[in-house]
């Protein structure tokens, strides 16, 4: 059985400073997999890597047995998508949802555009009265919700999500997440998710890995996070400080 | 008498107003709650008009905006009424604020030491050594290994953590005794906002300051501060203990920590904030 | 509609608009608002509107014929009942000729935006998208147009095309382009990082496509605004190379060669080049007005939160 997603000995180096160190990774299909760390660990970039956003210095990433050229060619977009962080700023502001629900569809020939549209808004639970808004028109959970359209409707198999839910307010927090689960269930995605709160990742992810200074310090399974089995330290002191404030005396 | 019945600052039924196209938008709506020698957090969500209250208290609403208030007073000084100049030599003075992000609230031109004895030499009469000397004196306080090295740096060759630190310095350089802090730690990683958060509250018990923490983030607040005011849509849905906010009975409060993932709960789905119309009139 | 019919004005300002035309519209509405709420720029407007109906009625708003004189009773008359803005020193009524040079004008202005406009665009994005030593090679070719005085260069490019009006024009071009592509460039740099053409990148998109599909329309208001600011200088650029006799070709009633050939005349009939003077400053100011009205109606950067 070969992984959804495998990620070998991977460099990326941005003038001269190297900011992911040779990291491994393996997600297997249908599986949710975490990536924590602070900012600088590297996190973000290593979705960046797979999504062919930052450049590879070494090392090898494959998508379901394939390994992926120094090009990604359009076959590789239709199974991999992903989520920005800032809602605001991830969609075109010029452009209605309509729009840019359609630039996708367009771009890889697909027809029925009018059908896939209506359905994609459907899902993400806008429904047809957001379909000629500008994104300025909506609020931040709404246009998450619409990026998270923008990213299904070329119906990927896997789905990196970068901090998809920071910028949101805690009740918007909710709603984004509980929408991601339904997705993935309803289309047995594969996730691979990035963000600094061990708490939405231990809901959201079976594994999770843990990085810091563009390396991995640990893997492990989420249930071993919630039941403290660490190894590291640094691990450790991330999940203290996620408990929140507490007063030495 | 305790210090909690020592009063520092009293609001009452403040507004904050902004005119726009489409008419007046009321971002405050008549909130009202006192603070002693205590930390009082402020909690809601974005548009909450968590922000826009402190923003009031510290003079800092933008011009267009208007203001008024049953009652705003620092320490009997009624700040409404006060003259420019004697808000201007509160704010800084007897008063200070924090900000979200200290790159944008440090001068980048100027380094951190000459910005933290300016600000000391506007509000007291002191040589330019000794100020330098109390300088690197707060630079210590808040935990920078070496203030000397830190004192010669510009903003923008520290890291977000220490900016933070700089500007926590800068702020209580002046010995205020009211200190506002709008999400003072949001941009900062986990690990490196507890290290701030130790600083600020060390700093605030010392010198018994009042402290109003702004945030979003409402576990944090809880295990921050002594106070929690919960605000939503302009108004004041609830105040209660910090201990004993797991009581907490308006169904906003209830609703806003039940959304949360927590580690160790196995929710699926999350529980969803049910928004009332009624909680808004 | 089941619900209470709506007015024109709500439709266009709905916040749910419920067809692509209603969307469009109602951006286009809040953008007339906009701009109306600016009564200078209104009367820029209307100045360029006014200029327009004078450009396509000429024929019918002249008096006279604009080349031919009565060169034996009316030369250099002043301003009168016969002829309203007086008489050049061909006895030609200067009022048909300001109305027919409208025309010339016009011609001119168009197609200079129509030419440098598109390619200052192309230079600046592609620059700017593309980075790396395309963006060295098309900026320094940028840089050497933007050396040379505008008129100098156009007097260099007109000289060596031969004088004449289409020539005139396509100097005018050539040297007017290259702040295009800077100010297309400077906002390329500015989007190409963000996350929504890093979403377009991610959808399999060519660059080619992203260019002209994402980041051409984020220039464009921008662009519109400056061309219409520029118009000013474009008429007078014109009017220069038509008054140092390398532009429009007598008899053309060309506002520049108009008062090239009044000069001779400035200190005893002031009108032979005053009026055609003043003809080029009201619609040059009207085309800045316009412009000034414009980027407050279309900069992105101001009110679409």
């Amino acid at each position: 059985m070969s992984a959804a997603l495998a990620v070998q000995g991977l460099d990326v180096v941005f003038d001269r400073f190297r900011a992911l160190k040779g990291v491994n990774l393996a997600v297997q299909p249908g599986e949710s997999f975490g990536l924590v760390g602070e900012s600088g660990s590297g996190k973000s970039t290593l979705l960046r890597a797979i999504a062919g956003l930052a450049p590879a210095a070494a090392g090898t990433i494959s998508i379901n047995g394939k390994q992926l050229g120094h090009r990604r060619d359009k076959a590789f977009y239709r199974q991999i998508q992903m989520v920005f962080q800032d809602p605001y700023g991830s969609l075109h502001p010029r452009q209605t949802v309509d729009r840019l629900l359609q630039e996708p569809l367009a771009i890889h020939g697909i027809g029925d555009g009018e059908r896939r549209i209506a359905q994609a808004l459907d899902e993400v639970g806008l429904g047809s009265g957001f379909r000629f808004r500008y994104p300025h028109q909506l609020s931040g959970g709404q246009r998450q919700r619409v990026a998270i359209a923008r990213a299904l409707i070329l119906e990927p198999s896997i789905l990196l999500l970068d901090e998809p839910t920071s910028a949101l307010d805690a009740s918007v927090q909710a709603e984004v997440l509980n929408l991601l689960e339904e997705v993935r269930n309803a289309r047995g995605l594969t996730f691979l998710m990035v963000s600094h709160d061990l708490a939405v990742i231990t809901h959201m992810c079976g594994r999770l890995m843990v990085m810091q200074d563009g390396e991995a310090v640990e893997q492990l399974a989420a249930a071993d996070l919630v039941s403290r089995k660490v190894a590291q330290d640094y691990t450790r002191r991330l999940l203290t400080a996620s408990d929140g404030f507490v007063r030495s005396l | 008498m305790s210090d909690k019945a020592s009063t520092l600052l009293e609001v009452e039924d403040l507004r904050v107003t902004f005119p726009t196209r489409t008419g007046a938008v009321e971002a405050v709506r008549g909130v009202s709650f006192s603070l002693g020698r205590e930390r009082l957090g402020v909690v809601g969500e974005s548009g909450s008009g968590k922000s826009q209250t402190g923003r009031a208290i510290m003079g800092l609403t933008p011009p267009q905006a208007e203001v008024s208030a049953k009652r705003l007073a620092f320490d009997g000084i009624d700040l409404l009424s006060a003259p420019p100049a004697t808000r201007r030599a509160l704010r800084g003075g007897r008063i200070a604020m924090i900000l979200q992000d200290p790159k944008y609230s440090l001068d980048p031109v100027m380094t951190i030491g000459r910005q933290i004895v300016e600000t000391l030499r506007t509000h007291e009469k002191v040589s330019k050594a000794e100020a330098r000397e109390r300088a690197l004196d707060m630079l210590a306080a808040v935990q920078i290994r070496d203030p000397g090295r830190v004192f010669d740096l510009h903003p923008h060759e520290v890291s977000g953590g220490m900016g933070q630190r700089a500007m926590i310095a800068m702020m209580l350089i002046a010995d205020p005794e009211l200190l506002i802090a709008d999400e003072p730690t949001s941009a900062l990683d986990v690990t490196v906002q507890l290290d701030v958060l130790a600083i600020l509250d060390e700093l605030v018990s010392e010198r018994g300051m009042g402290l109003i923490f702004i945030s979003h983030d409402l576990r944090l607040v809880s295990s921050f501060c002594d106070r929690v005011v919960v605000m939503y849509a302009g108004k004041v849905v609830e105040q209660l203990k910090a201990s004993e906010l797991h009581k907490a009975q308006h169904p906003y409060t209830r609703g806003l920590l039940d959304c949360m993932p927590r580690i160790g709960s196995d929710r699926h789905p999350l529980p969803v904030l049910q928004r009332k119309a009624e909680w808004a009139a | 509609m089941s619900e209470m019919p709506l007015t024109r004005r709500e439709w266009l300002l709905s916040e749910r608009p419920a067809t692509r035309r209603q969307a469009r519209l109602g951006r286009a509405y809040i953008g007339w608002l906009r701009f109306s709420a600016n009564r200078l720029a209104l009367i820029g407007l209307f100045i360029i509107l006014a200029f327009l109906l004078i450009a396509a009625l000429a024929g019918v708003l002249a008096t006279h014929s604009p080349y031919i004189g009565d060169l034996a009773g009316a030369r250099l008359l002043p301003p009168g009942p016969d002829h309203w803005l007086g008489t050049d020193d061909l006895g030609r009524d200067i009022y048909s000729r300001i109305l027919y040079g409208s025309r010339w004008t016009l011609y001119v202005v168009v197609l200079v935006a129509i030419i440098a406009a598109p390619i200052g665009l192309a230079v600046g994005t592609v620059a700017g998208y593309a980075g790396g030593w395309i963006d060295a090679v098309l900026m320094r070719i940028t840089d050497i147009f933007l050396a040379f005085p505008k008129l100098v260069l156009a007097l260099a490019f007109v000289a060596a095309l031969g004088p004449g009006i289409e020539n005139a024009i396509i100097a005018i071009a050539i040297t007017s382009w290259p702040p295009y592509a800077r100010i297309a460039r400077a906002e390329t740099l500015t989007v190409r990082n963000s996350d929504y053409i890093k979403a377009v990148q991610l959808m399999g998109a060519s660059p080619l496509r992203i260019v002209v599909r994402h980041i051409m329309p984020l220039c464009l208001s921008s662009l519109i605004v400056r061309v219409t600011l520029d118009m000013a200088g474009i008429i007078l650029t014109a009017a220069g190379l038509g008054f140092l006799g390398l532009g429009a070709q007598p008899p053309l009633p060309e506002w520049g060669a108009m008062i090239a050939s009044g000069r001779r005349f400035v200190l005893d009939q002031w009108w032979v080049a005053g009026v055609p003077g003043f003809a080029i400053l009201i619609v040059s100011l009207g085309f800045n007005l316009l412009g000034d009205g414009l980027r407050d109606a279309l900069d992105p950067r101001s009110g679409d939160q």
